[in-house]
């Protein structure tokens, strides 16, 4: 168990309550090095932002009838953490598959970093530098955990076929990775299940574990589909931590969540989506205000008698 | 009940030549199956493509035969395995998997018809099948064609005995080449994309390209089941490709253990050892008369000695499923 240091301002008795070693850790709260940065920025639909890295334009997807997403323009500023919520229906997973190349719109297009990306495959999104989670965690059952995690590293040359039979060709490479994996595990607290089949892993190991291996990619922008989504609080605490983790490392963080706690502790802006489009942005602390917003959660009609 | 004669037929159905066929068959759908996750129910296909290239290019004795050198004939066959693994796995393989698992079953049974076609005579030599054209492979054999050759009860004739060393000097290489292949990041990535294959692309690896490289390895290693039929017969027919083939080669692979690279392998001596002592031995209780005629008759023991198999393989799936090398843990994992 791990013992609280003084002067950690980290919530107390989260540790003590978490147990196993996939929730204790003792490490200090992440620093923001970002706060403040959106200050400035206007709190409405489409809102320029000081340092864009992901710039969305006019993108429209639509099922037969039904469009699941029309976001004329989105841009996601580098280095912080930001929000998408919204009811169930409001396509949010659907704009996530969308931005990772999981599904290609009817129309639209969109910049990473100034470089066209729109129609990219998933796999080549992931070796520039974008990874999401899912929101039914895909941990591979039959790989155990450190396999899970070796492969995260994108281009080795060991997985092409012929260099593969040669175990020269890649064993110093294998080690760079498995020790890249190790350190990741380490500070995930699951070193000890390293060896153990990711089937056997908890829901909550389970997403811990597609969080590291998703770093595996060394990705800069990282995107969590309900990544707290059936995690007990304690866990979700050893979450929240990890990922204000990654903001420190200088990587975008771009995740979905229902609850608002999480958003609130979290996320530097907040997108909010209803129906397909994106009906409000803002700091947390404005969105609460936002008519559209209660609008879209509660029904434009909800104090009224019909 | 003569318990010698069970014993060496036994023996030599472990480690005949069928078991060598058995087990290159299951080794290539062990690489798709077991380690990809890829359905390919027409495994037979690949075998008589790369039989009937290897009988056709080499072949002096059908009209358009162009009689090439045996080993060029050969590489020909392999290379034309790799072939129809493209062409079965470049459209199915980005849809799911029931789809490749349709496409393969039916593209056996149309090549298996093709080659049997009268208007194709020339080439193929219709249901009579092609002859004469492995006399540079027994030319090699070093051992006398008609004396016995082995130690204690495991005996083969001369010309059986060479095409059957050469075929488990195969089987052993083969083996090596997925065990390499298995170990590497190559086939932790072939894993993953039968665990999940949205997490692999998730993470960069090109799923798709993966899945068209393991059937065409599965498929070339299929061809090889084929080159050895040729060569061990003399002779490629039609009916030497029957779909059930398939269904036996994956009845070996499941005996043995699936995801293991010696599984399959295991699993075809198993299979043949024990249809081996079944034919034997029920032959025996027939004509000794231990059971009444109405009951099982000699004529009988071929088909029932299946049916036995099949009984074994129910019982295997309800208290093994793992097959005998396999990880019961790990198999339990897969519904998770």
């Amino acid at each position: 168990m791990a013992v609280e240091e003084p002067g950690d301002d980290f919530v107390a008795g989260v540790t003590a309550a978490g147990g196993g070693a996939a929730v204790g850790f003792d490490a200090p709260e992440p620093h923001n090095p970002m706060a403040g940065v959106l200050d400035g920025t206007e709190p409405v639909p489409g809102s320029a932002k000081p340092d864009p890295t992901l710039v969305v334009d006019g993108v429209v997807r639509s099922f037969g009838g039904l469009t699941a997403v029309d976001v004329d323009h989105l841009e996601i500023q580098r280095g912080v953490i930001t929000g998408l919520i919204g009811p169930n229906g409001a396509g949010k997973t659907t704009l996530f598959n969308l931005l990772t190349g999981f599904d290609q719109p009817q129309e639209g297009s969109w910049k990473f970093d100034g470089k066209e990306i729109g129609g990219s495959s998933p796999q080549k999104l992931a070796a520039q530098g974008i990874v999401r989670t899912f929101q039914l965690t895909k941990a591979l059952s039959r790989l155990t955990v450190l396999d899970n995690m070796k492969l995260g590293a994108v281009n080795q040359r060991g997985e092409k076929f012929w260099p593969a039979l040669i175990p020269a060709l890649w064993r110093n490479e294998e080690k760079q990775v498995e020790e890249r994996a190790r350190a990741l595990l380490d500070r995930f607290n699951m070193s000890h299940m390293s060896d153990e089949f990711a089937g056997t892993l908890s829901g909550g190991q389970r997403k811990l574990l597609e969080m590291a291996r998703a770093l595996m990619t060394e990705p800069k922008i990282v995107m969590l589909d309900e990544p707290m989504a059936g995690v007990n609080p304690a866990l979700t605490q050893s979450l929240l931590h990890h990922v204000k983790g990654l903001r420190e490392e200088g990587m975008t963080v771009i995740f979905v969540e229902h609850d608002m706690d999480v958003v609130r502790d979290i996320s530097d802006w907040v997108v909010v989506m209803a129906e397909g489009r994106i009906i409000a942005e803002g700091t947390h602390a404005s969105i609460g205000e936002n008519q559209a917003v209660v609008d879209a959660y509660l029904g434009a009609h909800h104090d009224q008698d019909l | 009940m003569n318990w010698g004669s069970i014993l060496d037929n036994t023996l030599q159905g472990m480690f005949g030549i069928n078991a060598v066929l058995y087990a290159l068959l299951a080794i290539g759908i062990n690489v798709q199956f077991g380690y990809a996750g890829l359905l390919n129910f027409g495994q037979v296909g690949f075998m008589a493509v790369g039989a009937y290239d290897t009988a056709i290019f080499a072949s002096t004795s059908t009209n358009s035969g162009p009689g090439l050198n045996l080993w060029l004939s050969i590489a020909l066959g392999l290379a034309a395995t790799l072939v129809l693994a493209l062409m079965l796995g470049l459209p199915t393989l980005r849809l799911r998997a029931d789809y490749l698992a349709i496409v393969t079953i039916a593209a056996g049974e149309i090549i298996r018809q093709v080659i049997n076609t009268p208007e194709l005579r020339d080439w193929t030599a219709g249901a009579d099948g092609i002859t004469g054209y492995n006399s540079p492979f027994t030319a090699l054999n070093p051992f006398e064609p008609s004396e016995l050759y082995g130690f204690g009860p495991l005996q083969f004739r001369g010309n059986e005995l060479w095409s059957i060393l050469v075929g488990w000097v195969v089987v052993v290489l083969v083996g090596c080449l997925v065990y390499l292949a298995m170990r590497s990041p190559w086939g932790r990535v072939l894993k993953a994309i039968r665990e999940d294959e949205d997490a692999a692309r998730a993470l960069g690896k090109n799923a798709y390209w993966y899945k068209v490289q393991a059937l065409m390895l599965g498929g070339f290693i299929g061809g090889l089941a084929g080159v050895m039929s040729a060569l061990n017969f003399g002779s490629a027919k039609p009916n030497d490709f029957l779909p059930n083939i398939t269904f036996l080669a994956y009845a070996a692979l499941i005996l043995g253990g699936v995801a293991r690279v010696w599984g399959p392998v295991v699993g075809s001596m198993m299979l043949w050892a024990l249809m081996a002592f079944l034919g034997t031995f029920m032959r025996q209780v027939a004509n000794e008369g231990y059971l009444p005629e109405w009951l099982l008759e000699t004529a009988d023991t071929g088909p029932v000695r299946f049916m036995v198999v099949g009984l074994g393989l129910a019982l295997l799936m309800a208290f093994r499923p793992q097959g005998v090398f396999g990880d019961r843990n790990e198999m339990m994992l897969e519904d998770r």
